[in-house]
């Protein structure tokens, strides 16, 4: 336990200043802007609707100590009835059509969408065929893309705090 | 049918490792099949293809892996009665394998499960996607209809379904748990999910072209599937690969080894109720994928192997400063290890956690890490080196425990191991060029690429067409034989340790459904 202890207080604070929202507000730490939106934490579900998992490796990567996401407020959940945001990430394949459409349907108004990589945003390398509907916006309404394969975990972030706190959302579904 | 006979009639297949080809007819190529099985060999593998279009027949072919030799035995069928002998009776992923062939090219094996695998409504059952007169982009509505699920019935027996989309931030599938109580009685996985028809997008790219989608297939293996592919497109042209970029090549692929490894230790820590091993490692992690930015440019090295050799030539300040974080890295690395094995509470979760036995491994054809975490000594980079691990042989992590302990011991083995590599390739790196070209390449022919990624062999075979085009390529992940293992891992077992033994195997789905 004393190993464990002493290595926590080696390591030390490892988090960076995340993204701010919008420039009217540079000031403002993000939670407190997510908080006056959300009055309480930003809820994200995630739907790999068919990725490399290569974009997933990065939405892990915003818990890591360095991007810290939960510390600004913003948690991962397990069921889209709890959730505002929908990450998804993939070239959406017929075979989870149905579960993104039914996962979307699930979560309570109001809610946006985010669609994660350059599959997400257009169909990527895969593109369309009879196994891949390519991008997620054929599929659900989407407020918001973040290109890249896969995108930084900053540019992830920023996306993030972009549609929740400035833009206006628009998938109403 | 002896292995000596087989060997005489062989052809060499151009690979980066030795591999010999074979074609029988209906009833030697189920005597070969036997013949592997009695030699211990792993069914890899299993593709067909569709030749209609130059002589009339449907291919099927199996991959057989052994210690010293992969083995390739074809099978051709005429177009009105495409059916083969079904290997299921021989090995128990032969199943899957066979069901996955028939959805996509509509050629049968003769016996064991014929529910469908990859297809799930997405298509017609009267369409075969991967054949030649189907137009790739023809797209269907879906028509889903219940999987019959293998149900299990007795006093108290309930099931728990689970998915394709889960709890947390990963890849789609669904497992079926039929429990008493807490515990696991029977675990049905189904699988498919990230099919997005891989195979067929490869027939419409250029040979130059496909190593990018090869890296894609399984975005956490990107090193691996992008050297296999541009190993087999190398092999067939004979083209020497200069040594700066096979060094570089090979760093890549341990850095890989070691950046998904770190994130297992951490999430391992963490689903056993230590979220201090998550917040150490993932930092370690990021680390690294910081240092991989430095160097080549990004975090995840996707399409850094280049047919003919590597697309980023480091700055030497550059490899300097990742000598010195590897390091870092390593130290901490051994620090948190005695801390892991120190922690009574930990322990307690991982031993005897998702036991294997060796025997089970070995009949379920168990590969890469898992393998090793069950006494079985596989690994690609020792059995077939090919370069540069002909000059730089890796010790090979072993653990025979078979539980969720030792496929973590055989991680940590494993991180300090590609450091020591990295460090002497660091420290020695070959000048020169970073890339040749590649010479034009004729139809018709065959190439095969193999590399042991974390988690194990991954394979391309590729066969060149007209006008520099893919004519077929088949990608292969060992996923599709430790996913079975998996089954058999958690029966006795709590069902609230599924997660932790799911993360112990770390499976990939994307590059198994393809
Ligand atoms: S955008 Fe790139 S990393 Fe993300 S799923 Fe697509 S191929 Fe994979």
């Amino acid at each position: 336990m004393f190993d464990i202890l002493s290595r926590i207080r080696r390591t030390g604070r490892l988090s960076e200043t995340g993204p701010q929202a919008g420039k009217a507000t540079a000031s403002d730490p993000l939670q407190s802007k997510l908080h006056q939106t959300f009055g309480r934490a930003l809820c994200i579900r995630q739907v790999d609707a068919g990725s490399c998992n290569g974009c997933e490796l990065e939405i892990q990567a915003l818990g890591n100590p360095y991007y810290n996401l939960e510390g600004s407020g913003i948690h991962f959940v397990a069921s889209p009835r709890h959730a505002d945001l929908l990450l998804v990430t993939g070239p959406v394949s017929v075979n989870m059509e149905e579960a993104l459409k039914r996962t979307y349907q699930a979560m309570p108004k109001p809610k946006w969408v985010i669609a994660v990589g350059d599959c997400g945003a257009c169909g990527g390398i895969f593109g369309t065929s009879y196994a891949s509907r390519g991008s997620v916006g054929n599929i659900i309404p989407v407020d918001a893309m973040v290109n890249g394969c896969p995108p930084s975990p900053t540019a992830l972030m920023q996306a993030i705090v972009d549609v929740t706190t400035g833009m206006p959302q628009s998938g109403q579904g | 049918m002896n292995l000596d006979t087989l060997e005489q009639e062989a052809v060499r297949v151009p690979s980066n490792v030795a591999v010999s080809c074979i074609t029988f007819g209906a009833e030697s190529w189920l005597q070969a099949a036997d013949a592997m099985q009695q030699a211990g060999a792993v069914l890899l593998t299993l593709w067909g293809s569709d030749d209609r279009d130059r002589d009339g027949h449907f291919r099927i072919h199996a991959a057989y892996l052994m210690p010293q030799r992969l083995w390739i035995i074809g099978h051709a069928m005429p177009s009105d009665s495409p059916v083969y002998p079904s290997l299921s009776r021989l090995f128990p992923v032969a199943d899957r394998l066979q069901r996955a062939v028939r959805d996509l090219l509509g050629i049968h094996a003769d016996g064991g499960d014929d529910r469908p695998w990859l297809r799930h409504g997405g298509w017609p059952a009267s369409v075969f996607p991967l054949r030649r007169d189907v137009d790739p982009a023809h797209a269907h509505a879906v028509q889903s209809s219940a999987y019959p699920f293998v149900h299990v019935s007795g006093d108290g027996v309930h099931e728990i379904p689970v998915g394709p989309v889960h709890a947390g931030t990963i890849e789609p599938g669904h497992f079926r748990f039929s429990l008493v109580g807490e515990k696991v009685l029977r675990l049905e996985q189904r699988l498919g999910y990230a099919h997005k028809g891989v195979a067929k997008r490869f027939e419409s790219m250029r040979l130059d072209d496909g190593h990018r989608l090869a890296a894609r297939a399984c975005g956490d293996s990107t090193v691996a599937f992008s050297w296999a592919y541009c190993s087999a497109l190398e092999s067939m042209n004979a083209t020497v690969v200069p040594p700066r970029a096979v060094t570089l090549r090979a760093l890549a692929l341990e850095l890989e080894r070691v950046a998904n490894h770190l994130g297992d230790l951490g999430a391992l820590g963490n689903d056993a109720g230590l979220a201090f091993g998550q917040t150490q490692f993932s930092a370690l992690k990021e680390r690294l994928l910081r240092q991989n930015a430095e160097v080549f440019g990004q975090r995840y090295l996707f399409d850094l192997v280049v047919p003919g050799g590597v697309a980023k030539d480091p700055p030497e300040r550059a490899l300097v400063a990742l000598s010195s974080e590897l390091s870092d890295i390593k130290r901490e690395v051994n620090e948190l290890r005695v801390l892991y094995t120190n922690h009574a509470g930990l322990q307690d979760r991982l031993q005897g956690t998702g036991y294997v036995d060796p025997a089970q491994a070995r009949t379920m054809g168990a590969l890469g890490l898992v393998a090793r975490a069950c006494g079985l000594a596989r690994d690609l980079r020792v059995d077939l080196p090919w370069p540069p691990y002909d000059k730089f042989l890796p010790t090979v992590a072993i653990c025979a425990d078979g539980d969720v302990a030792a496929r973590l011991q055989v991680r940590f083995d494993e991180v300090l191991e590609s450091l020591r590599l990295c460090s002497q390739w660091l420290g020695d790196m070959p000048a020169g060029a970073i890339c040749v070209d590649l010479p034009d390449t004729e139809p018709g022919q065959q190439g095969i690429g193999m590399i042991e990624g974390w988690r194990g062999p991954v394979l391309a075979a590729v066969e060149s067409g007209v006008n520099e085009g893919i004519r077929r390529c088949h990608i292969h992940d060992p996923s599709w034989q430790n996913w079975l293992l998996l089954e058999r891992a958690v029966l006795d077992n709590i069902v609230a340790d599924f997660p932790l033994i799911n993360k112990s195997f770390n499976l990939s789905y994307s590059g198994h459904d393809g």
